[in-house]
């Protein structure tokens, strides 16, 4: 009954780091930082062996109640399963890995303190969303590393531009979390609780009985419900429509894009939507459109990482597609892929982006991938983590973890209840279009000639967790292997308690190992792709760029979301500001009290001073008062 | 017997401060800090004694005009418990912040200061609708004073169209409140002008809802409410700190009590018949408040349009009719009264740094001022309502509690989220980050701050993760209420 320590251990550091933050050296703030973390994973892999040990019963304990309000009580209860294991473990491992290496990433920053206060804010906001038994809770936790996300993009800042792109990624995700909150509304109204638990216990007897019609709130009610939730699950994922906010989102420093805007926070929609699968079961519109929103996004971000020059955007917008890809699980009902390709895109991820870390530093914060080049010979442990972290998530078959992660998602789109052949061309396409990217990116850094004279080279504290994670990135696919491939299923059985398996409409053999060959053939037509234009040929992008530079410019702008809003709400609602400043309402008032002036000027002037007047004045009243008194 | 001390000891600590001002303005200083905290440590005693009060926790009832049947009747239940609370809180933070501020006739200023606090606790206390009418004048008159005398450059404007404002919309109640009383009159012959009288008289629909009006339109030019809200930016930013922390903090809220105390339970069916409307002003309120609020660059009156967008949550919520939703009327009554009352009390502190209000010529304090920045940074996360401080609690209450009530209007209310989110991040950008345009002279928090904003901060955390003592105290008063119309959740 300790497992309040996981989530209290960053919290605690957070509060040492701000309360003391000025006070303490760089040393001691990097203890505190990276102690309580590693304190916190510690505790995560104590909590797991005994959850995994002793029967795998879930676990809930109620801190305190947080209020009582007309029989509504909401605690400030964790719930702990294996979901939230399987979160939690990615949170707090690859969590600590991130704070080590940002020891070394800021260590000549001035902000060092301020910025481990908040990465440990965040690690706490973090757990609690993973960890919370109510969605309030979670509600909680969710605002809270929108909050520290806010923090960080604006971390340097001196800048305007990364104090606009941390605006805009708390705006976004804010528009997002008020379709949240809307649906948490229509939860409590339907249910009279938000309790997780109960929520999913009235739908999964709604759908044992007959389907959404017994959901207390009717089908409609379930569908508004759901779509509602995915509101907020499209904000804080950076889903389309609402995924602008994350390739601004990379004016961070970089350990925190690998950390809130790759590994964890940004699935935090995946998390919701499995969390809260059992709604979502009981509306099949909904699960069409989480698909639907998964497939588009991924070929627009793949797409877009296609024209990117800036190294951290390439990630970004892959991180877009690939969050693309745990949608369309998501929304096949395959919920244990969608999380188990959360848990391997948390590896590579977050080892492409502290490579791309560690090469920009070494640059000299150079981010522009056309002007680096010939990196392999000078940073050969960067070079080779960040080349597996691409093979990763390139899927190159067989022997990386998001090879099968991928498979699984891939197959599911073909074979699964809800599965399509348009959803598994689209889902093949974007698997082509990551090799693209991603091996463009690759050759681009590090072949060709030196652009850039390297000034710097990384420590053991950047490159320990490169190493590590490059491990995961490549081991940790094997917990879940497909069954003409050996066989694995120790992932999916072990959140089989949580999450529904999804059903398969065929279970072909032969179909299985063409899928998978298709897939491999395209990412290997991929990588060769990109090679034949960045190594052996580059001089025939050229013409390319002639042909194709309005749609590269198209892709490159993100498919022109940014200027659409601008159009749409930002300029319209910042245009009437500006000519409402001065609030319209008020000329009502004054306005009334320029009438009174006015009629104090008019009567003033009947003041003349001359007897006549007066008189006469009075005769005319007098002879008015008569005259009504005779009359009535 | 408390209750009329509450009162007498700020009433007297103000002339006292007056008079020892002639001799040592310390002392003044001190007086006036002694009576609010003797005040506070008095009304904590009650709460501590009944932290879950049922009922009216104590009561005084004397004749005051028995002709005429006047009383002077003073009660407290919960809900007036937790008022004075803040009140008391809000006014030794209110005396604290004036201390360096306020150099030219401190010993006056002192006297109105307290003396509009007096005013506001007769506001919270009486049960006589008379002697509450006194107190509500007796909260302006002061006020306009210290708006008059020791405000910015427009002072004598905001101060004249804060009295018009309120003085007139005050009319108004007291030709409720007479009429009332002879229409009391008249079907029962009792000659009172009590409270618990007037919740028994049983009033014609037509005359409830008149009678009615007459109260509503005092109390919601005073929350403010769309489109009465005019004189709130001026009156708010032309204010000295501890005025508009007054202003903000407390006399808003005498608003939102009245809605709650009086037009309420006194009219349940007119009431009832108007909440749409209610509703619609409410979130009519938060949207072009907040809007407002994001075209401001005059920092106070930023801060002031932001206050008629959270009010704005109250009129949702009163007119909502469900226990959740005046649970979260009052838990926005108190956090907004600690929100607010501290980004002005961090306004003015930033005004005594570099004399200006202007946030388009601030810029990059977080530099020399990073603990000021870390205080501002927690409320204006208080003020887009993120959880874990108080006022997410409020206006989740609210917004849950009023969707049943009217479901497109509260959505709409809700997208009030947002455009907070806008205007406060908008706060924090040009005052704290970005470029500095002109170096400020250094000087982050002192201890004198540090004391006011710390107890603040304390105040707002506690309210966000455990509320439920702040709930339970109040609980029993707003079930009451509640339970007015029909006893609807």
């Amino acid at each position: 009954m300790t497992l309040w320590l996981i989530p209290a251990l960053p919290y605690l550091g957070a509060l040492i780091l701000i309360l003391a933050g000025s006070k303490l050296s760089k040393q001691m703030a990097g203890i505190i930082g990276c102690g309580s973390m590693g304190l916190s994973a510690l505790w995560t892999g104590v909590t797991g062996i005994a959850f995994l040990s002793g029967g795998r019963e879930p676990v809930r304990l109620q801190l305190w109640e947080w209020f009582d309000v007309a029989g509504w009580n909401p605690g400030v209860t964790l719930y702990f399963d294996s979901l939230s294991l399987v979160f939690t473990f990615v949170i707090t491992f690859v969590g600590f890995l991130i704070h080590v290496y940002s020891t070394g990433y800021m260590a000549r920053d001035e902000g060092f303190n301020r910025f481990f206060a908040y990465l440990n804010l965040f690690v706490g906001s973090m757990l609690m969303l993973v960890l919370a038994d109510n969605l309030l809770l979670l509600y909680l936790g969710w605002e809270g590393v929108g909050l520290c996300s806010y923090l960080l993009i604006g971390f340097w800042y001196q800048d305007p531009a990364n104090g606009a792109a941390a605006r805009k990624a708390f705006i976004v995700t804010r528009i997002g979390d008020t379709a949240f909150a809307i649906g948490l509304f229509m939860l409590f109204q339907t249910l009279g609780t938000l309790n997780i638990g109960a929520i999913l216990a009235e739908a999964g007897s709604a759908l044992s009985g007959d389907g959404a019609a017994s959901w207390p709130g009717g089908p409609a009610g379930a569908t508004a419900i759901a779509l509602l939730l995915v509101g907020g699950a499209v904000g804080k994922s950076a889903q389309i429509p609402l995924q602008t906010w994350l390739p601004d989102a990379m004016a961070g420093p970089t350990p925190v894009s690998a950390l809130i805007h790759a590994a964890t926070m940004v699935t935090a929609g995946v998390y919701l939507i499995a969390r809260m699968h059992g709604i979502f079961e009981l509306s099949p519109v909904s699960m069409q459109v989480v698909s639907l929103i998964g497939t588009i996004t991924l070929l627009v971000a793949g797409c877009s990482a296609l024209c990117q020059s800036d190294l951290k955007r390439v990630l970004a917008y892959s991180t877009i597609s690939q969050i693309g890809y745990m949608f369309l699980a998501l929304g096949l009902g395959a919920w244990s892929a969608a999380i188990f390709h959360f848990f391997t895109h948390a590896f590579f991820k977050a080892l492409l982006f502290l490579g791309a870390g560690a090469i920009i530093e070494s640059l000299h914060h150079e981010q522009n991938i056309f002007r680096m080049g010939g990196l392999r010979k000078e940073l050969p442990v960067v070079f080779i983590t960040f080349l597996i972290g691409s093979a990763s998530l390139a899927a190159l078959p067989l022997v990386t973890a998001g090879f099968f992660s991928k498979d699984q998602i891939l197959w599911m789109a073909f074979a699964g209840e809800h599965g399509s052949l348009g959803l598994w061309i689209a889902a093949s396409v974007g698997a082509f279009l990551t090799a693209l990217y991603t091996f463009r990116m690759v050759f681009v850094t590090f072949w060709g000639e030196t652009k850039t004279p390297v000034t710097h080279r990384p420590g053991k504290a950047m490159t320990i967790p490169l190493i590590i994670l490059a491990l995961f990135s490549l081991l940790a696919g094997f917990i879940e292997v497909p069954h003409n491939l050996g066989h694995i299923t120790l992932f999916s059985s072990f959140l089989a308690s949580v999450l529904p398996s999804p059903e398969l409409i065929t279970d072909s053999l032969l179909m299985e190992w063409m899928s998978q060959a298709a897939a491999a053939l395209l990412t290997l037509g991929g990588i060769g792709l990109a090679y034949e234009y960045y190594v052996r040929n580059p001089q025939s992008l050229a013409g390319m760029k002639r042909n194709t530079g309005a749609l590269q410019r198209f892709f490159h702008s993100g498919f022109g979301f940014d200027r659409l809003y601008d159009s749409l709400l930002i300029q319209p609602y910042t245009w009437l500001a500006r000519v409402n400043r001065r609030d319209i309402t008020d000329s009502l008032y004054t306005g009334l009290a320029r009438f009174s002036i006015w009629l104090h000027r008019q009567s003033a002037q009947t003041q003349t001073g001359i007897l006549r007047h007066y008189l006469l004045g009075a005769a005319i009243g007098a002879l008015i008062i008569l005259t009504i008194s005779i009359f009535i | 017997m408390i209750l009329v001390w509450l009162i007498l000891i700020l009433l007297l600590g103000g002339l006292l401060s007056w008079l020892a001002s002639r001799w040592n303005v310390l002392l003044a200083r001190w007086i006036a800090l002694g009576a609010v905290a003797v005040n506070f440590v008095l009304t904590a005693g009650i709460w501590f004694g009944n932290p879950v009060p049922v009922g009216w926790v104590a009561e005084l009832d004397l004749e005051w005009i028995p002709r005429f049947g006047i009383h002077f009747h003073l009660a407290l239940d919960g809900l007036s418990l937790l008022m004075l609370l803040l009140t008391f809180f809000l006014g030794m933070l209110g005396v604290l912040c004036s201390w360096k501020e306020i150099s030219y006739r401190p010993g006056f200023f002192h006297f109105n200061l307290l003396w509009v606090l007096a005013g506001i606790t007769g506001v919270f206390l009486t049960m006589d609708l008379f002697l509450f009418y006194f107190f509500w004048e007796v909260m302006l008159i002061p006020m306009y004073f210290l708006i008059g005398i020791w405000g910015h450059a427009n002072r004598i404007y905001a101060a004249f169209k804060f009295f018009i404002f309120t003085q007139a919309s005050g009319l108004f109640m007291l030709l409720a409140i007479l009429s009332l009383y002879y229409v009391q009159a008249q079907q029962t012959g009792v000659y009172s002008f009590d409270y618990f009288d007037f919740l028994e008289t049983p009033l014609p629909f037509k005359t409830a809802q008149w009678l009615m009006f007459g109260f509503l339109i005092a109390f919601i030019v005073k929350l403010p409410a769309f489109p009465f809200h005019n004189w709130l930016p001026d009156a708010h930013g032309e204010a000295p700190t501890a005025g508009s922390l007054v202003l903000a903090g407390l006399l808003l809220k005498t608003g939102a009590y009245g809605l709650l105390r009086f037009v309420v339970p006194l009219f349940p069916e007119p009431a009832m018949a108007f909440a749409p409307w209610g509703m619609l002003m409410g979130v009519i309120g938060i949207l072009y408040g907040g809007k407002l609020a994001f075209a401001q660059n005059d920092l106070k009156r930023l801060i002031a349009y932001t206050s008629v967008s959270h009010m704005g949550f109250v009129m949702l919520g009163v007119f909502a009719f469900t226990e959740l939703a005046y649970q979260g009327v009052v838990m926005q009554m108190i956090t907004h009264g600690i929100s607010t009352g501290a980004l002005f009390l961090l306004a003015g502190m930033l005004y005594e740094r570099t004399h200006t209000r202007d946030i388009t010529r601030m810029g990059g304090l977080w530099k020399s001022s990073p603990a000021l920045g870390a205080a501002m940074m927690v409320f204006v996360m208080a003020s887009l309502g993120l959880p874990g401080l108080g006022n997410f609690i409020a206006e989740f209450l609210t917004l849950n509690g009023s969707w049943p009530a009217n479901r497109l209007l509260t959505a709409l209310a809700a997208v009030g989220l947002v455009i907070a989110t806008v205007y406060s991040l908008r706060i924090m950008q040009k005052v704290f980050f970005g470029p500095m345009p002109q170096t400020w002279p250094a000087a982050d928090l002192k201890p004198r701050e540090y004391l006011i904003m710390i107890p603040l901060i304390a105040a707002i955390i506690w309210l966000g993760l455990f509320p439920q003592k702040t709930i339970e105290t109040s609980g029993h008063a707003v079930t009451e209420i509640s339970l007015k119309k029909g006893g609807s959740r």
